[in-house]
């Protein structure tokens, strides 16, 4: 079993490797999107410090939703999918793995980008690591979750805007205690208890998604 | 009860339940909310703060607490449905989404209507507030997940576990936002002990819950028997039906 799920690792970080262009337009949407903030909104620092963490991460959901498209599409669309389900290898399991390779392919480079983006819109210190902490718990969750809608929505052609009508409303909670910790940290303030409730959400997603998206790709593949 | 329930999972069944039901629900839809909308809105007395602007508490309230009664009860039938593959608890689903959806508009719309004299604004990004708008936007996630399938059946189970997470999610974010920013006064008749509104203004606005309620029921049952019938056209009872109704 364990062989198989391997394969299954090494199979997605193989794929994801040889479609880099791909990976790249999430990363470059992200950066896009913050600077159009400084733009928007003036360059004025203090200001830009004060909307920063809430723009990181609402541009952070936007990019990932870009790339969750990739997470099944093209194994439903050859067939693998179909195949994999077949398998004698439990289904939750699988799509625990495939969640985990797409996370660290198409997300974890976003968090490599952050350090960047926090000098675009002049966090100070501890609120970048704030917002690094808080990424790091947080995006996880992101890629749990919206797996989930990303089963439900496979076989439908115009998915892509219905996946961001299903998931954003779900995703609030996860940005109001994001940004309130980071908003924690430029106060100089405690911020481990906003961090402990992501971590609490995500430790629940984790137990309960994988079910659930094995429930959708089962609904999806009828 | 389960073998008492389980007939009613047959789609023939369940609709006749509804034909039954479905006048006794009219009738009393009709009497409570007349009466509750009447006394609230013209008999009881008038706030010695608000004066009579606070009498659109009358439709507010009952719309806000029922808005969040229709989602629970929409993801209960999801629920139902995914475990036990019950095809009925699908139809009834997707029968209360636009019901919840509509109450849920209400309740938004008469808030800001209230809040315009109240606070002086018509919005606020107050706690109750932002969850009552999140709670439009799962309806309209379910009812848009809902519309995009061709296939009905696979449409009932798609919907229903986007349901399931959403009311996992109700909670949450229920609390995210209380502990964000909160304005809204507390709830005034959830304190069994001592409720801080005057007796001769509960009693119409339970009145008008209960009636806003009915008047729900009524088109929940009404909307779950259509649903059945475009469902199963092909059925011979429901051509039977049909027949019937074109001999009339």
């Amino acid at each position: 079993m364990s062989m198989a799920l391997k394969a299954v690792f090494e199979r997605d970080l193989a794929l994801a490797y040889r479609q880099r262009s791909e990976l790249m337009q999430p990363m470059m949407f992200f950066i896009l999107v913050i600077s159009l903030f400084p733009l928007g909104i003036g360059p004025n620092p203090e200001t830009l410090q004060k909307v920063g963490p809430g723009v990181i991460w609402v541009a952070a959901i936007l990019s990932s939703l870009l790339g969750m498209e990739r997470l099944f599409k093209d194994d439903y669309n050859d067939g693998s999918l179909e195949q994999i389900m077949l398998s004698a290898t439990p289904l939750p399991l699988v799509v625990l793995v495939k969640v985990l390779a797409h996370w660290l392919t198409s997300i974890v480079p976003l968090l490599l980008l952050s350090p960047l983006l926090a000098l675009f819109l002049n966090l100070t210190e501890p609120m970048y690591w704030a917002l690094l902490s808080t990424l790091l718990l947080g995006t996880p969750l992101l890629s749990l979750v919206g797996a989930i809608a990303v089963g439900l929505t496979l076989g439908l052609n115009r998915g892509g805007v219905l996946l961001a009508l299903l998931l954003l409303p779900v995703f609030i909670p996860l940005l109001i205690f994001a940004t309130a910790a980071v908003e924690a940290a430029s106060l100089q303030l405690p911020y481990s208890a906003q961090l402990a409730i992501i971590g609490a959400m995500l430790l629940i997603s984790l137990a309960l998604a994988p079910f659930a998206i094995a429930y959708a790709l089962r609904v999806s593949q009828n | 009860m389960w073998k008492w329930l389980h007939p009613y999972a047959k789609t023939q069944n369940a609709y006749q339940l509804c034909e039954r039901l479905l006048p006794w629900f009219v009738v009393s839809a009709f009497i409570s909310f007349t009466l509750g909308m009447v006394w609230g809105l013209l008999f009881a007395p008038s706030d010695y703060q608000q004066g009579d602007s606070f009498r659109i508490i009358y439709i507010h309230v009952p719309s806000a607490i029922l808005s969040m009664g229709a989602y629970s009860a929409m993801a209960i039938s999801a629920f139902i449905g995914l475990v036990w593959q019950v095809r009925t608890a699908f139809m009834a689903m997707i029968a209360l989404a636009p019901i919840g959806a509509v109450v849920t508009f209400i309740a938004l719309f008469t808030g800001a209507a209230w809040g315009k004299p109240m606070w002086g604004t018509w919005w606020v990004w107050d706690a109750r507030l932002t969850s009552e708008l999140i709670l439009l936007f799962l309806y309209l996630g379910v009812i848009s997940l809902y519309a995009s399938f061709e296939d009905k059946q696979q449409a009932g189970k798609a919907a229903g576990v986007m349901a399931i997470v959403g009311v996992v999610n109700l909670p949450i974010i229920h609390f995210s936002v209380e502990w964000w920013n909160t304005l809204h006064q507390g709830a005034s008749i959830t304190k069994f002990d001592k409720p801080s509104v005057a007796p001769d203004m509960l009693w119409p606005l339970l009145i008008s819950i209960l009636g806003l309620a009915l008047v729900m029921a009524a088109i929940f049952i009404r909307r779950l028997q259509n649903e059945i019938l475009r469902r199963e056209l092909h059925r011979p009872w429901v051509q039977a039906l049909v027949a019937e109704a074109k001999g009339k």
